[in-house]
């Protein structure tokens, strides 16, 4: 019985460690939006002109980008809550 | 988390064995997708020169979502108009209803309809189905030539798959980018909370750290409310974009 409590225990710190390792997905989306943001500001910057023309696109991009992120948190949730 | 159950309200119905009772997410959707209408209405209702503030409003969503989809899809999407704007409303809505922080108060806690995947899918996949609708009603088969890219023939082994491999996870890409983004972000003032309460809990000088989480908590509900709307305009950007591959696909 207590080979089996510990069993138990080692399955739930095994699915805390899951669920923070699914989070790792998070650093990826961290890193694409900041490239999108960062090279839409420094286009922005060199033509102002057409920076208004891109700001759908600047968005879509992002919740493209966003969405591989997501994904990730989506996983760790059902990993913690199920 | 108590935010996101979704609770019976009034008597319990049954119909051939579903369970089809009145609930919380129920009321909230009435109260979003009524509270809209009305305030359009109202806003639509007085149609000066010079507008009142309520027609302001009025008027400047409709230029906002009209200029959306004529960037998206041309003129031609215009005819789309009145389904991508009741989708970006309800969106708005839902999602600026969960933002109300009245959650210490079970009868009128606010209930965020777009946190549940049920809903979002809902209108994903509609959206999906629409664009197909659309796309062989106006083009026939030509419309799946939006799965053959313009590349030589051994390229396009490869591509065909994935191309078709995107196009099926539109809906659920479109569906769990919402839901998600109202999930986490609800979550996380769940979590900061906790962290007001616990320190303040803590009493003596620690009870003073729990200023910091309480000024996050602002800065990040500021930060939820431009994520409310941004979510919200994704969402009718992307439902134009999908649109415009059913009224203009690739000539090839």
């Amino acid at each position: 019985l207590i080979r089996l409590k510990e069993f138990i225990m080692d399955l739930m710190s095994a699915k805390m460690i899951g669920a923070g390792l699914a989070s790792i997905a998070l650093i990826g989306a961290g890193v694409g939006i900041g490239i999108i943001f960062g090279n839409y500001l420094a286009g922005a910057l060199r033509n102002p002109g057409a920076a208004q023309g891109q700001f759908t696109n600047l968005l879509v991009g992002f919740a493209l980008c966003e969405f591989t992120g997501l994904l990730g948190v989506v996983m760790a949730f059902i990993i913690l809550f199920t | 988390l108590e935010q996101f159950e979704v609770t019976r309200i009034g008597p319990p119905l049954n119909l051939f064995g579903y369970d089809i009772s009145f609930t919380n997410s129920a009321l909230w959707m009435c109260i979003v997708a009524g509270s809209a209408a009305v305030l359009l209405t109202i806003g639509a209702s007085s149609r000066r020169l010079v507008p009142t503030r309520m027609q302001s409003i009025a008027e400047m969503s409709y230029v906002f979502v009209a200029d959306m989809i004529r960037s998206a899809t041309g003129t031609e999407g215009l005819k789309f108009f009145p389904f991508v704007f009741t989708l970006f409303f309800f969106v708005l809505f839902a999602n600026l209803y969960g933002m109300i922080p009245l959650g210490l108060f079970p009868p009128i806690r606010p209930f965020t309809v777009t946190s549940h995947i049920v809903v979002t899918f809902a209108l994903a996949i509609f959206v999906f189905l629409m664009v197909i609708v659309v796309g062989v009603a106006r083009h026939g088969l030509r419309f799946f030539a939006i799965f053959a890219p313009n590349v030589p023939i051994p390229m396009m082994i490869v591509l065909i798959p994935i191309e078709i491999v995107s196009f099926l996870s539109r809906p659920i890409s479109l569906s769990v980018r919402l839901f998600a983004n109202m999930l986490a972000g609800h979550t996380m003032l769940n979590v900061f909370g906790g962290f007001v309460i616990g320190l303040a809990a803590a009493g003596g000088a620690v009870s003073i750290l729990s200023v910091a989480p309480l000024l996050a908590i602002t800065a990040v509900s500021a930060l939820e409310f431009l994520i409310a709307f941004l979510q919200a305009y994704v969402f009718a950007i992307l439902t134009c974009i999908y649109l415009n591959d059913a009224l203009h696909p690739p000539n090839h």
